[in-house]
């Protein structure tokens, strides 16, 4: 065994060598070769207007998908089968992704393909996203198909010019991190407190650029779609790579999906993805811990995904300028429980817990129950397979009788610029990524939740520990 | 796609004293809505700029901001963080701005800067602090030499990495470079 061969990799370090198609030098960085390319409406218009204009071709439509998440409304067509754009610009914006995909014969799961839905959701749920795999979007949460021991990150959209153009993106190889998730999670804690917790924990530019590798008891015991939340939201940490190494709940997840190799390739491909872990004694630029087993559900109460705490606890005294700045924003009086902030909307879905495991949780905090007079609830699944699982578990049942919404697929009140979006001063509680300022309207205060802790939010109409309702049903 | 190279900047400043300003504060996501780069710079900023009504505030660090005299934003710590929407600085540059230094600029922001002719400098500590406490300050950014120079003659150096700013002093984005490796890319493909 050559002296290459022996020394020990990390997961991380397996995915950067595989795909490096030339090897970074002092001068310029490494070429990669990404092997699945995500567009959506948003960020991707521009990026075919610099190819046209320079008559360039897509060098691989085959390893292109397209969808529609962000500007599509969530509302039905009207009777005469018109959506409820929020702007004409949004429709046109809409319109360009299908005449860009056409021209450039890149599939797109169109309005209407049963297959459609939040990008971050379809990857997977297709069987496009893969152990392995290089997967680019020009979307920040792509990170979230790192959940499969993919090497996945999101670029701007001149690097979406790049990646349809050559196929490559240039790269420097980041520093590496590897959290840790020490002990088990208690009952009623799930995969969005332990992202809320780490974030918490090494702040908001505490993984700037880096790639993360999650792992531990914790780590291995999530379901994929707690994974997904997980690495989802590396990004809030600044980081460019978040990943888990593929196991067993991996290939169950994946075998049988569409795209997912079949037959005697599916024997190949897993033999291979065995090999995608870190080996023993790999070395990280830096390790970090974090006690798994004493989290407790999570909400933010400032501006920056950072400003997170236990639910249960009070809200702090702002201490630097930025604190105080956020504290203003907020309107959390300090040293007082969190569950005195009164509740407006509570919105639950986004690529971050739009998953059928995620609406199953809010709908075990809802069942029987009303959602506070007053307050509004919208239920978004992230694609339409999504919604079709939750409807034939009766899952929207359980939203409407609460009186929740119950809409179409989309990314919606996330990033708020489909229509869907709270009002000046209203306070969301919402199960998305994000609570600066302004993301979900101008002046919406935004707290970040799991989707139990949310729906549990709704029903008492200020921010609400979600465990009583999760463990009055275990025992019941 | 080229654009104007950058060498050397002198400029005022214009100082938000803000940590973490993220990508939704520097465009915010309505405006997203366009298949274009241009006409951006109206929207930068907007909610600082503006009120509810859609009325310049009166408190905004932007009133008064001339964008032929103040080309560089000084910002807290882990600016442009947040999306990759490359918009945010579409929207700066569009509004007049060419550089932004603080002591840690947000990965896709910085990355996505860089290909569009828009400087991201990042200093330690002493000169981003010198730099906060002197909004309006005449600076010149020289990337050549990567240091950043105040009228006292003081000065501090940054990192940059060698490739981005060769496109930066050149005014190229690196598709060329990256057309010019097919024979690898074909290569790497079979």
């Amino acid at each position: 065994m050559s002296e290459l061969n022996s020394s020990p990799k990390s997961l991380f370090d397996k995915l950067w060598e595989r795909h490096v198609v030339v090897e970074e030098t002092a001068d310029a960085p490494a070429v990669i070769y990404i092997d699945l390319h995500l567009i959506h409406e948003v960020t991707s218009p521009q990026a075919f207007s610099v190819l046209d204009g320079r008559g360039l071709k897509v060098r691989r439509p085959d390893k292109t998908f397209g969808t529609l998440d962000h500007s599509t409304p969530t509302l039905p067509a009207n009777a005469k089968g018109e959506l409820p754009y929020a702007t004409p610009e949004a429709k046109i914006q809409v319109e360009t992704l299908i005449k860009n995909c056409e021209t450039h014969g890149i599939e797109l799961l169109n309005l209407g393909d049963p297959r459609r839905g939040i990008v971050h959701v379809i990857g997977p749920e297709l069987g496009l996203t893969q152990p392995g795999k290089t997967i680019v979007c020009g979307d920040s949460h792509t990170s979230t198909h790192g959940a499969f021991g993919a090497l996945a990150f999101g670029i701007g959209t001149t690097e979406v010019g790049h990646v349809l153009a050559t196929q490559c993106v240039l790269q420097r190889k980041p520093k590496s991190i590897r959290v840790n998730f020490d002990g088990a999670l208690p009952d009623g804690v799930g995969a969005k407190d332990m992202a809320l917790a780490m974030i918490a924990q090494i702040g908001a530019d505490g993984g700037q650029g880096c790639a993360i590798e999650f792992a531990g008891e914790a780590v291995r015991n999530l379901s994929m779609d707690g994974r997904m939340t997980l690495c989802n939201m590396s990004i809030e940490a600044g980081a460019r790579f978040g990943m888990v190494a593929p196991d067993q709940t991996t290939f169950e997840w994946l075998h049988g999906r569409d795209f997912a190799p079949k037959d005697l390739a599916w024997n190949e491909a897993l033999a291979d993805w065995m090999e995608l872990k870190t080996d023993l004694g790999a070395g990280f630029d830096r390790e970090v811990h974090v006690d798994a087993a004493n989290i407790r559900p999570m909400i933010t109460y400032g501006v920056s995904p950072d400003a997170a705490a236990p639910v249960d606890e009070m809200a702090p005294s702002p201490e630097t300028d930025a604190e105080h700045h956020a504290a203003d924003y907020m309107q959390f009086a300090a040293g007082k429980p969190f569950s005195d902030v009164a509740v407006n909307r509570v919105f639950i879905g986004s690529c971050t817990n739009s998953r059928l495991s995620d609406l199953r949780e809010a709908a075990i905090v809802m069942r029987g129950r009303k959602v506070k007079a007053g307050v509004i609830a919208l239920v978004v699944p992230g694609s339409e397979a999504v919604k079709r699982a939750a409807e034939a578990e009766k899952l929207h049942e359980v939203f409407l009788a609460a009186g929740a919404e119950w809409r179409e697929p989309g990314c919606s009140m996330c990033i708020a610029m489909n229509g869907d979006s709270g009002n000046p001063g209203e306070l969301v509680v919402s199960t998305s990524n994000r609570n600066f300022i302004g993301r979900q309207g101008k002046g919406v205060r935004t707290v970040l939740a799991s989707p139990a802790t949310a729906a549990a939010s709704a029903i008492e109409g200020h921010i609400a520990d979600p465990r009583p309702y999760l463990f009055a049903r275990e025992s019941a | 796609m080229s654009f104007d190279p950058i060498k050397t900047l002198t400029s005022r400043t214009v100082v938000l004293r803000q940590e973490n300003i993220d990508t939704d504060q520097i465009i915010p996501a309505r405006f997203l809505t366009t298949t274009v780069k241009d006409g951006l710079g109206k929207s930068a900023f907007y909610d600082w700029r503006y009120d509810e009504d859609g009325r310049p505030k009166n408190s905004s660090v932007f009133n008064g901001v001339n964008p032929a005299t103040h080309k560089i934003l000084v910002a807290g710590s882990n600016f442009g963080c947040g999306s990759s929407r490359e918009h945010a600085p579409w929207a700066l540059s569009d509004f007049g701005f060419r550089a932004v230094i603080s002591s840690d600029i947000a990965d896709i922001f910085k990355s996505n800067a860089q290909k569009n002719g828009f400087l991201p400098v990042e200093v330690d500590e002493e000169t981003h602090k010198k730099l906060l406490a002197s909004p309006g300050a005449e600076v010149t950014i020289d990337l050549e030499n990567c240091e950043v120079t105040f009228g006292d003659g003081e000065k501090g150096s940054f990192p940059i990495e060698a490739f981005a700013r060769r496109c930066l002093l050149d005014g190229v984005d690196p598709l060329g470079h990256l057309l010019n490796q097919a024979p690898e890319i074909e290569a790497y493909e079979r």
